[in-house]
């Protein structure tokens, strides 16, 4: 392993980059739940992906550790080239003419929802925090844990499929923005696999989207019904 | 090496399942590899039995006595799964490149779940198990009808948040590790370390992948895609689906149990598992399609190996083990069977399935071997688990615990016998109504429905010692080292 850098002002200095990229992070995170245009929901998760990397590049110099390289080079040509372009291919004319998607609630309601999670999130990284903490992991750990409760809650009130995804995926990001921080030293044959399951996944629901455009005529899997048990005859 | 072997099998077979060389190579290569990884399987558990672990590369890939359990169960399950597509697949399609893309997605998937027992790193498992998802996902969709898009939608998603959530508490695990010094991160190394990890991190770990990955082994209230996802995918896939593939999430969960001091875990486990037990055995009344029937009940049992390990205590946790394979085994007979029921009738609902004993002999006297023995009826081996699990519970004292677990797993009995004696008895539905009726099942299923119900009937009989030490092994990993 090489060695951190030892003065102690670049230090300070990449940690105060990395809380900035950290603020952006969320900001992004916040951006996804309220974005009313489909497109525009995949260029915030595309900046999603590359504020992630940034964390991962300031944290390899930081850490001394240079596998973190690694996981931010991966992250970046699986989601911010290949992801986005299986998407686009994804988003058919249909909701390219209807680029409004709709969402279970209006955006200011949505967007309350999301503080408090993230006020949330502070509270239950606390206890973690006190056990070990270090100036990017006090960052890092408490934006994660938003990030995944706030991509989790706009998978739960999108209803359009690609927007939906991205909430997961969102969440995935969320995960490994904690990771990057708290856990640098995990085998990278880990980290790879990670990115790989990411790519199949999102080959996946392309495949699965496309085939419900066909059958259904509607990429809205949020109003699907036919199999609650309440409506049925 | 032959521990790396078993799940290397099933992806070979994936791939020759690609050639365009008619179906019956795809089906000969899937069953042939599924009987090979049986036998390797068992081998490699009777080696486990013999010397409590067997490690390939040390860290990385070992297989301790609950892997044993949950490989042999699999390697079962997915010949049987083999056998009953023989004849099911292609039965109203018969487009060879279809039935090659089946077997595919199905080798992958079997891939995936034999992958889940013998990897020993926790981020490896992690992946292993999120493979389990994603190579399923076209299965549930396979009949590509509204409810089967419908169904592996909300499938997908809700897999991939439970992932993302765990993955955070995988992450968390390891952070633990490495305050205290680092070490073998494997789950024998963490187990070993238990006392020393930070117990904030170890919590907010455990909490995360209770939440994660009981997302993925169908807890309540995380349980909604279960009943879609496991009525809608072809009835072989619904046999390791619900017979092995929640195990699967639910074997992970499990490995965070013995990090954790017991007062706390145990009340977690309990209070999940009865919630999951008593609103699955509720959910059971009002089903109107035999598929969710079933889909149901794994919820249900789910719940009640939860409930087992959470009682706490070497009885108490062999118990649930024993009842991890068991309900495996025999939900997996009981999908087959609801698949027989399909091949003969074409429907899917309860209400327009009656007379099956007279209508299709074999398939209605499987559905009623298959509710009996799910249901937990004497002689069947779920009744031994679940007969254990109580008698540990009051030895326990946990009276409380152990009389709602009795309620609500008689009430899921009759739940269940009051629908499945309906269907098989009263008397036989108008010939109108049943367009396939009369329609014979192919050899292949009925061979597979005869080799899935052996264990079913012998292991509540007779229990092999090999399996004894297995779940014997299975139950103290997951207790914590004693000092």
């Amino acid at each position: 392993m090489a060695q951190p850098l030892s003065a102690p002002g670049a230090q300070l200095w990449l940690a105060n980059l990395n809380a900035l990229v950290g603020g952006l992070f969320l900001l992004v995170t916040f951006a996804l739940v309220s974005l009313r245009q489909v497109y525009a929901c995949v260029r915030g998760f595309v900046a999603q992906a590359v504020l992630l990397a940034a964390s991962a590049f300031l944290l390899a110099a930081l850490y001394g550790n240079w596998d973190l390289m690694v996981i931010g080079v991966v992250d970046l040509v699986a989601k911010a080239i290949v992801v986005p372009g299986v998407l686009r291919q994804t988003l058919h004319d249909e909701v390219q003419t209807r680029r409004e998607i709709t969402q279970v609630l209006n955006i200011p309601t949505a967007l309350l929802a999301a503080l408090a999670l993230t006020i949330l999130a502070y509270f239950l990284a606390q206890p973690m925090l006190a056990a070990a903490s270090g100036p990017a992991i006090a960052v890092n750990l408490p934006i994660g844990l938003a990030g995944l409760l706030v991509g989790a809650f706009t998978a739960a009130v999108r209803r359009e499929a690609v927007p939906l995804f991205l909430g997961l995926l969102a969440m995935e990001n969320s995960a490994l923005f904690a990771g990057v921080a708290i856990a640098p030293e995990m085998p990278l044959i880990a980290e790879v696999s990670i990115a790989f399951d990411v790519l199949m996944m999102v080959f996946v629901v392309g495949i699965l989207t496309r085939a419900v455009h066909e059958r259904i005529g509607t990429t809205e899997v949020g109003a699907l019904r036919t199999l609650r048990e309440e409506s049925r005859r | 090496m032959s521990l790396l072997l078993v799940p290397l099998l099933p992806l070979a077979a994936a791939l020759l399942s690609l050639l365009p060389a008619g179906r019956r190579l795809a089906s000969a290569a899937t069953l042939l590899a599924d009987l090979t990884a049986l036998a390797l399987a068992g081998r490699a558990a009777l080696a486990v039995a013999a010397a409590g672990r067997l490690i390939a590369v040390p860290g990385w890939v070992e297989l301790d006595g609950l892997g044993a359990l949950l490989l042999a169960l699999s390697t079962f399950v997915a010949v049987t799964a083999a056998l009953f597509s023989w004849g099911y697949v292609g039965r109203h399609d018969h487009r060879d490149a279809r039935a090659r893309l089946y077997y595919f997605h199905f080798n992958l998937f079997t891939f995936a779940l034999l992958l889940v027992p013998v990897l020993a790193e926790p981020a490896l498992t992690w992946i292993a198990i999120e493979f389990t998802a994603v190579f399923s996902v076209l299965l549930v969709a396979f009949d590509d009808t509204h409810e089967s898009l419908e169904a592996a939608w909300k499938y997908i998603a809700l897999m991939f948040m439970g992932a993302a959530i765990a993955l955070l508490g995988f992450f968390i695990l390891f952070w633990a590790q490495q305050t205290v010094g680092g070490g073998e991160y494997s789950w024998a190394g963490l187990r070993l370390m238990a006392a020393r990890l930070p117990l904030p991190m170890v919590t907010a770990a455990f909490v995360l992948v209770l939440i994660g990955f009981g997302t993925k082994a169908g807890i309540v209230p995380l349980h909604t895609w279960l009943p879609d996802a496991h009525s809608q995918a072809p009835s072989p896939v619904c046999a390791l689906l619900s017979g092995v593939k929640t195990t699967t999430a639910l074997y992970a969960l499990l490995r965070l149990v013995p990090l954790l001091p017991v007062a706390s875990v145990d009340a977690w486990l309990r209070i999940a598992g009865l919630v999951s037990v008593g609103v699955a055995a509720f959910l059971l009344i009002q089903v109107r399609d035999y598929k969710r029937l079933f889909a149901y009940s794994t919820v249900e049992h789910m719940g009640i190996v939860l409930v087992g390990v959470g009682l706490g205590g070497p009885a108490a946790t062999y118990a649930a083990m024993l009842q991890l394979v068991n309900h495996g085994l025999t939900k997996a007979f009981c999908f087959l069977a609801a698949g027989a029921v399909l091949l003969a009738l074409g429907t899917r609902e309860i209400a327009s399935v009656r007379g099956l004993i007279r209508s299709s002999p074999s398939a209605g006297a499987a559905l009623l071997f298959g509710a009996l023995a799910i249901g937990g009826a004497p002689p069947f081996a779920l009744f031994l688990s679940e007969f254990s699990i109580f008698r540990a519970g009051l030895e326990q004292r946990q009276y409380v615990v152990t009389a709602l677990l009795v309620a609500f797993i008689t009430i899921a009995f009759f739940a269940i016998l009051l629908h499945v004696n309906r269907m098989v008895f009263g008397p036989a539905a108008e010939p109108a109504e049943r367009p396939t009726a009369g329609a014979k099942l192919p050899a292949s299923a009925l061979a597979a429905l005869a080799v899935a119900a052996v264990p079913v009937a012998v292991l509540g009989l007779y229990q092999p010692g090999s399996l004894h030490a297995l779940a014997t092994l299975a139950a103290s990993s997951l207790l914590p080292v004693s000092p």
